[in-house]
Order: structure tokens, then C-alpha cells, then sequence
């Protein structure tokens, strides 16, 4: 057969193509609800790990469904509308034991992050503690960033620098966390140590954190405001109820002086008796 | 050629990388860390195997003139094949490899040994010879990646090798060396080991 003539050449590339685009057709649909399932059981788990939860995912034998359990046990997904925009807050009824401290209890809020590395996307969530301040855990991961550079950014040793960070400073200015080259300052809360060699990487990750936690400022403020006036009320309460302490604290002490004061008269009168009694025998 | 020596020629004495300098841009790109260089080295050995075998069965059919685009068709088919597979099977390995799975299609030792080999030879042997390619080019890529991450990062495969206590940071003396991370490094290393290699493999060094 000749392999050279035009007819054979122009059927024999539509034949291959057309067999290649079944075979990649029937792979894709074959493989497709597996995908997503992957990827959603790893944006849960990232979810989790930023509040320290789902440890134990390398460890049980069924991962997946280890992480929908603790998924479903803690994060609640709630959404914020705003000037006709929509905003995705997790907020965790729990957390698990920090890297570099305590373990915890209370309420967290996760917020989602999306940003621009190297390569491709980044993104990553952080969970603030109800003080809407200080940063309770982080995690951050990437689709393409350079393996032992910008991917570092996906490392706990990278994440557990944002523990106990600060996106407020002391005037109560937003500042978010800066992602700083050549090393962070000692002390500064603020600050977290660049990925060497990583640059492009660090700063997308220093521009995601800025720009997506600024988007719920009047979120927070909100929930401020709301906490702050449960604790005026608190306080209110507080107040009252030490009053009102303090007057039954009073009275109560009234009675007992009251009590003391018989006491001493009652004795006073005996007293009084031996005398007397004491004085007719020696007249006697 | 018997079929041992088609396998054990390209480890060594006529490795992809060291002597027909081919795939070196994805030899710096994957050498970072082990990890990766291993899961890349295994791909490639998969899709090599497989489009030699694939190749060699249809290499009578295929029309001369268009048989790079026959080829590369059915490289890049496998490369999505294997893709899906690993977000499928195999998903943290599949991000470890992230874009690295894309770059298989370019990588030239696999057209190479389609066109050199695989268009001229039965099945079995273009078998062969594609896993043997697979695995020199995978030996390079981990000897690279093994000093590349022990020295530019401390570890191997994600566990600490040199000890913490002798870090600057925590007192001692060390520091990783910021060089062995980025790709220079990587061809400085390729580069020693040629040179090993030919001064081991007298034959190598060309005639003046």
C-alpha cells in the first residue's frame, strides 16, 4: 500500500484524531467524579487545617470520609452579602491544638483566600480568632508553583508562622501580614518570614492575604459591634448583679452586727448578774 | 542488538541526558526536590514504553510526511492518559507534578527515541528501549535531585538530614546553600557528571 498519496494521509490523520478523541473523551468522563471528589475532599482539609483540625488525615484508613465527618462535626458555611456581592466565611464551632501553642476552644472565622502566584492561582485560608484579630491558623497551597520554592508556600513550617499573627496594628489600622525578604523582625506581629528563592510566590501570598481579608472589613466590624455591645450588656449585668450583691453582703452584715450586738448586751447583763451576786454574797 | 543490551546501553554508556544531552530542560526544572524527580522519572518511563510500543505497531501504516504529528499526537494522548489518571488515582502526586506532566510531551528523549528507535524496530524491543531510556533519564534526574535537595534544602524525600542543632539559626555553623535550589545548579551537576562519565567511559571523548 502506498502511505504516501494525499487521500491516505488526510483519511489516516482524521481516522487517528478521531480514535484519540474517544479514547481522551471516555478516560475524562470515566475519571471525572473521582476528580472532583478529590478535589473537594482537599479543599475541606485544607478548611480544617486552618483551624488545626483533621490531624489524623494520614493516619485512618478511610481518609475521605474522616474528613467529611470532622467537616460536617465543625465547619459551618455561611455566606455574607454585600453591596451586591457575595462572601464565603466558614466559621468553626472548634479548633484543634496550634503548632506552637495551646489548644483552643471558641469560635473561629475562616476566610477563603485567592491570589496570583508565579505559575498559576494560589489560594489559602486563614482563621481569625472572634477578636477578628489575631490569626489562629493559616494554610496556603498552589496549582504550579516551583517545587522547593514557591511551593514551600504549602509547608507547615511556612503556615505556622501566621499563628498568633496580628492584621490590626495599635491604632487599629488594617495592616494585614507582610511576607518579608530576608527574614521577619523578631517580635513584630505583622510579620512572617519569605520563602528564599520564592519571591514572586511570597509576594502573590503578602497581596492575597491583603486584599481578600480587607474584603470583610465591614463584616467585622459588624461582629464587633455586635460582641461589644453582648459585652456592655455583660458588664451591665455585671454591674447590677454587684449591686445587688453588695446590698444582701450589706444587710447580711447588718444582721450579724444586729446578732453581735445582743450577743455583747446578753453577756453584758451577765456579767452584770455575777456582780451583782458576787457583791450580795460578799455583803452577806 | 540483543534485547539486555538495548536495555543497558542507555543506563549508562549511552544515557539520554549525559551523552545525548537530551530532556535537560526538564532535568532543571523537576531536580528541586526527590519527590517530584522520582514521580517524574516513573512518568516518563510510562509514556516512553508506551508510545514506542504504540509507534512501533503502527510504523508501517503511518504516512511519512506527517508522522512528527502522528507522533506527537500520540505522545500528548498518553501524557493526558497518565494525567488523569494520577488526579483520578494518585492526587497528591498528581500536584506534586503539577505542570511537569505537560512538559513530558516536550521532553525530547521521547520523540527522540520514537524516531530513532521505535519507527525502525518490532514492538518488543521499542518496549525496551523506551524503558531503558526512561530509567537513565530517571537515574540523572535522581542523582541530581538527591544533592540538589540534601544540599539546597537539608533534606531528602521531606525528611530532615542534616541536623537542626547545626544550623545558624539555632546556633551551629550551617546554612543550606541557596545555589543547589535554583536551576544553574542543576546543570553544574549535569555537567560533573559527564564528566565522570567520560573519564570512566574512555570511547566517549571525541576524536580530535
Amino acid at each position: 500500500m502506498d502511505t504516501n498519496k494525499n487521500l491516505y494521509t488526510i483519511l489516516y490523520a482524521t481516522g487517528m484524531v478521531v480514535i484519540v478523541a474517544v479514547v481522551l473523551a471516555f478516560a475524562a468522563s470515566l475519571l471525572k467524579e473521582r476528580q472532583q471528589r478529590n478535589v473537594e475532599i482537599e479543599r475541606k482539609q485544607l478548611i480544617l487545617r486552618s483551624v488545626h483540625l483533621g490531624a489524623e488525615a494520614s493516619s485512618v484508613k478511610d481518609k475521605d470520609s474522616y474528613i467529611e465527618q470532622e467537616y460536617a462535626r465543625y465547619i459551618t458555611d455561611s455566606s455574607i452579602s454585600e453591596s451586591g456581592k457575595d462572601f464565603v466565611i466558614y466559621i468553626s464551632s472548634g479548633g484543634g491544638k496550634q503548632q506552637s501553642g495551646e489548644p483552643a476552644s471558641g469560635r473561629y472565622y475562616i476566610i477563603p483566600l485567592r491570589g496570583v502566584g508565579l505559575w498559576g492561582p494560589v489560594w489559602g485560608y486563614i482563621s481569625l480568632a472572634d477578636d477578628f484579630n489575631s490569626v489562629y491558623g493559616a494554610t496556603f497551597d498552589h496549582k504550579s508553583e516551583t517545587p522547593g520554592l514557591g511551593a514551600e508556600i504549602s509547608t507547615n513550617a511556612f503556615a505556622k508562622q501566621f499563628e498568633n499573627k496580628k492584621i490590626f496594628d495599635a491604632q487599629g489600622d488594617y495592616v494585614s501580614i507582610q511576607v518579608v525578604k530576608g527574614g521577619a523582625k523578631e517580635g513584630n506581629d505583622h510579620q512572617v518570614d519569605a520563602i528564599s528563592g520564592g519571591t514572586i510566590t511570597s509576594k502573590a501570598v503578602e497581596e492575597m492575604l491583603y486584599k481578600n481579608i480587607k474584603e470583610y472589613m465591614n463584616f467585622f466590624a459588624a461582629n464587633l459591634r455586635a460582641s461589644k455591645e453582648r459585652e456592655r450588656m455583660q458588664i451591665e449585668r455585671e454591674a447590677a448583679e454587684a449591686v445587688a450583691a453588695e446590698a444582701a453582703a450589706k444587710a447580711a452584715a447588718d444582721s450579724v452586727a444586729k446578732v453581735e450586738q445582743q450577743l455583747r448586751y446578753r453577756a453584758y447583763l451577765q456579767r452584770q448578774k455575777e456582780q451583782e451576786q458576787r457583791d450580795s454574797s460578799q455583803n452577806n | 542488538m540483543n534485547n539486555k543490551k538495548i536495555f543497558i546501553e542507555p543506563l549508562f554508556r549511552n544515557n539520554p541526558v549525559t551523552v545525548l544531552v537530551l530532556g535537560i530542560c526538564s532535568a532543571l526544572a523537576v531536580t528541586v526536590k526527590l519527590e517530584p524527580a522520582l514521580v517524574m522519572a516513573l512518568s516518563v518511563t510510562i509514556v516512553m514504553g508506551f508510545s514506542n510500543v504504540i509507534i512501533s505497531l503502527i510504523r508501517n501504516t503511518i504516512p511519512n510526511r506527517i508522522r512528527i504529528i502522528v507522533q506527537l499526537v500520540v505522545v500528548a494522548m498518553l501524557v493526558i492518559l497518565v494525567d488523569q489518571v494520577l488526579k483520578a488515582y494518585a492526587y497528591e502526586v498528581s500536584k506534586q507534578l503539577s505542570v511537569f506532566v505537560g512538559l513530558i510531551i516536550t521532553n525530547c528523549i521521547i520523540m527522540g527515541r520514537i524516531e530513532a528507535f521505535a519507527l525502525a524496530n518490532k514492538p518488543i524491543p521499542s518496549l525496551i528501549d523506551g524503558l531503558g531510556n526512561g530509567l537513565g533519564y530517571g537515574i540523572i534526574l535522581v542523582v541530581v535531585a538527591f544533592f540538589r535537595e540534601l544540599f539546597g534544602s537539608g533534606t531528602l524525600l521531606g525528611y530532615q538530614i542534616i541536623p537542626n542543632a547545626l544550623y545558624i539559626k539555632n546556633g551551629g555553623f550551617y546554612e543550606n546553600n541557596g545555589l543547589f535550589i535554583l536551576p544553574p545548579m542543576a546543570l553544574i551537576l549535569v555537567g560533573l557528571f559527564i564528566w565522570v562519565q567520560r573519564s570512566v567511559t574512555k570511547e566517549l571523548i571525541e576524536k580530535k
